[in-house]
């Protein structure tokens, strides 16, 4: 063996040091590709892409309605997106804010046309319920997690399909009940409508005012309702519970390393179950504010909505931050609300529209799902072992 | 047993180089003589050998040269005999280390610990600890020797509520905690230092502050009705911090940033703050360097003079030999054999620790 001295490099003298890219550059950039290669889809469809991004932003911001309508779309995707980065921020993989949507949505609908409360009442009933029923429906999967190591992406799959037919077994049975000849629930009360002013706006004094403030009349002729206020107080009572309480430390602890939480005296079932029934029961409020801002009613459903499905993907876009889902929840229902114009004016295909969708949550989801795949399944190894 | 298979299959396979990366560690002392004699054949015969250990007394006997690392960087090659122990660990440490251990001889007191006829299963579901016995008093370091894959993290396990006991029984002061959850082990008086501390001691992506409190975050001062006091926790890591002399001297560092000794001292810190009438210590010094060592070492010394309990489970004999009061030697699941420290023979722990059992003649 020889006895010279090696070479030796220090890395740090050489200036070769790893940066972390901060997730938000990562995320606006992932955007921006998403939308070249959305745009290259619709070049070789044969639309011209800077014109139909154009239709999209003019379409999304150029008047007040619109803008409403945005909001609007975003709010149930923003509160599903929560309840996912809540499940996940606390180890768990919840695809059930689909079912746990349908849920809060068969709750809100039934109990907003057969309850009589005076109307903030039955709004907070309507909610209440909705939610309880949603963490009931969430905290099934955590239960199954906790005592016979169910994986939850399995068993919140399942129960959204259950969910789905239970959606269409009430809405078939209330149909029948009530003699409607559509396969929907009747609509819920004035009572329990959080659309703003939604009884006034269209009286006779509504009318007049609304004649002489433009402005709001072009807001108020959208189903604009409080459904973004509670996103938006969702949102930081998400924050909240996670940062700033014993009940989070405890679900985060379990979420980064449940071995270490275990040694330190967590009790590590219990807070799976916690986290899936919270995370149930944000999405289950989604559905609720959709129900009551907006649809009114529940109807017989071919398919899943994928509310719960979209809202996974706002999450992901937010980095499972709180705060990060309200942006990514508004960058949907952008796209969303904004995209639908296409059709008008470029005579595009919806399809073309949701193939661009598509490729920027491609584009935005990618790295992000990939690492979290990856730890999901290192998580299974351990398991394991 | 996998790991000696592995130096058998890479001898038999004649190569030319053979790198053993810390090869020792499975082994009993007799066993280590063995492989260091083999070694020694292996370089008569003009064979290339490479060491990589962290053992100042089997490089003295194995090798011929010696090149120390620290932190990523060659600090010199030197000839093995022209160095002594001490000036090989200040190269290592880069200062000068202490390694002989202040203890002052005391009596021991109650038990403390009490272990009876205790059945535990491992992962494949065969029993891995066989009718254990064991007392451990107030005041002492009772050091578990052992050969790696004996029972011991089993034993631990099962002791802190981590894994189910099949039988008999493990009490704290008189109590029973006999399967009780971690959380009932703790508030018993028990503390534990374990033997994985990235993936048992630490939550390595929370900040050090929050590492402090992974045991008492449900309690005042650091929360108030469920609500976290982000100040009485700060606190409380600046306190740790600066009596253990963590570094970098930050609360706010994520733990999994920090260095193996200072994650050791992260973890070292909690649990004596915990004030624990018994403290287990789980391969307290794997992978740490000469330095931080030397620190648990003291930790644990004084844990034991200011008459607490200390159970020290370690496949370092001479780290056994060094601390305890009191030997027990582990093997297949059983204590073979209990002796005192002060007439403790290495080869007589070695044989036992093998299997074998001692004549007295």
């Amino acid at each position: 063996m020889s006895n010279g001295a090696p070479a030796t490099v220090d890395l740090q003298e050489l200036g070769v040091s790893r940066k972390k890219v901060s997730p938000l550059v990562l995320t606006l950039l992932s955007v921006f590709f998403g939308l070249v290669i959305g745009g290259i889809v619709l070049a070789v469809a044969g639309y011209d892409p800077f014109k139909a991004y154009w239709v999209i932003l003019v379409g999304t911001f150029s008047r007040p309605k619109y803008i409403a309508y945005t909001v609007i779309y975003a709010t149930p995707l923003i509160i599903t997106g929560l309840s996912f980065a809540f499940a996940n921020k606390t180890g768990l993989f919840n695809i059930g804010a689909e079912g746990q949507f349908i849920i809060g949505a068969i709750a809100a609908a039934v109990l907003g046309y057969y309850l009589h409360l005076p109307p903030v009442l039955h709004v907070l009933a309507c909610l209440l319920v909705g939610m309880v029923a949603a963490a009931v429906w969430g905290g099934l999967a955590g239960y199954l997690k906790a005592r016979f190591g169910v994986h939850e992406v399995i068993s919140t799959i399942m129960l959204n399909w259950i969910a789905l037919y239970l959606n269409n077994y009430v809405v078939s049975v209330i149909k029948t009940a009530e003699h409607l000849t559509n396969p929907t629930t009747p609509m819920i009360r004035s009572s329990a409508r959080i659309e703003l002013f939604a009884v006034w706006k269209d009286s006779a004094a509504g009318q007049a005012w609304r004649g002489v403030h433009p402005f709001w009349d072009d807001i108020l002729r959208t189903p604009f309702n409080l459904g973004i206020v509670f996103a938006l107080v969702f949102a930081v009572v998400v924050w909240f519970i996670l940062n700033r309480t014993t009940l989070g430390y405890e679900l985060r602890a379990v979420g980064y390393n449940r071995f270490a939480a275990e040694y330190g005296g967590i009790n590590v079932k219990r807070s799976m179950f916690f986290s899936m029934a919270i995370g149930g029961a944000l999405a289950g409020a989604a559905g609720v504010c959709h129900v009551l801002g907006w649809t009114r009613y529940i109807a017989e459903l071919a398919a899943s909505e994928g509310y719960g499905f979209d809202g996974l993907a706002c999450a992901l876009i937010g980095s499972s931050n709180p705060f990060g889902c309200i942006l990514g929840g508004l960058l949907f229902g952008t796209l969303k609300y904004g995209g639908s114009k296409i059709q008008n004016e470029l005579g595009a295909p919806t399809e073309i529209i949701n193939i661009v969708i598509g490729m920027i949550v491609f584009f935005v989801a990618m790295p992000k799902l990939m690492s979290l795949l990856i730890n999901q399944f290192r998580r299974g190894e351990n398991h394991v072992r | 047993m996998q790991q000696r298979v592995e130096i058998l299959k890479t001898l038999y396979r004649g190569a030319d180089i053979l790198i053993l990366d810390e090869p020792t560690a499975v082994l009993t002392p007799q066993e280590i003589e063995d492989l260091i004699k083999i070694i020694r054949n292996l370089t008569a015969e003009g064979k290339t050998v490479i060491i990589i250990t962290h053992k100042l007394k089997e490089i003295k006997a194995a090798a011929d040269y010696c090149t120390i690392i620290r932190r990523g960087k060659r600090i010199d090659t030197v000839r093995v005999d022209g160095v002594s122990e001490h000036e090989l660990a200040a190269m290592m440490v880069g200062r000068e280390v202490n390694f002989s251990v202040n203890k002052e001889k005391q009596a021991c007191g109650d038990c403390v610990l009490q272990i009876e006829n205790l059945v535990v299963r491992d992962n494949r579901g065969l029993p891995a600890v066989k009718g254990l016995s064991l007392n451990v008093n107030r005041g002492e370091i009772l050091g578990l020797a052992g050969v790696d894959g004996n029972g011991q993290r089993e034993l631990v396990e099962a002791i802190t509520g981590l894994r189910r006991a099949e039988s008999g029984s493990v009490s704290v002061n008189g109590a029973d905690v006999t399967n009780d959850t971690p959380r009932e082990v703790l508030d018993a008086g028990m503390s534990c230092i374990p033997e994985d501390r990235q993936r048992r001691g630490l939550v390595l992506d929370y900040s050090v502050a929050e590492n402090f409190i992974l045991e008492t975050y449900a309690e005042a001062p650091y929360s108030k009705r469920g609500i976290l006091d982000r100040e009485a926790i700060g606190k409380h890591a600046g306190e740790l911090i600066a009596k253990f002399d963590v570094r970098p001297p930050d609360g706010k560092h994520k733990a999994g940033s920090l260095s193996g000794g200072n994650q050791q001292k992260v973890i070292i810190a909690r649990e004596v703050s915990n004030d624990p009438d018994l403290l287990i210590a789980s391969q307290p010094t794997r992978g740490l360097d000469v330095g931080a060592i030397e620190f648990v070492h003291q930790s644990l010394v004084e844990q034991r003079n200011r008459d607490k309990a200390v159970l020290l489970v370690s496949l370092e004999l001479d780290e056994i030999m060094d601390l305890s009061d009191r030997i027990a030697i582990i093997y297949e699941g059983k204590i073979v054999g209990i002796v005192d420290a002060k007439d403790a023979d290495e080869k007589a722990i070695g044989l036992m620790m093998a299997g074998g059992t001692v004549r007295h003649e």
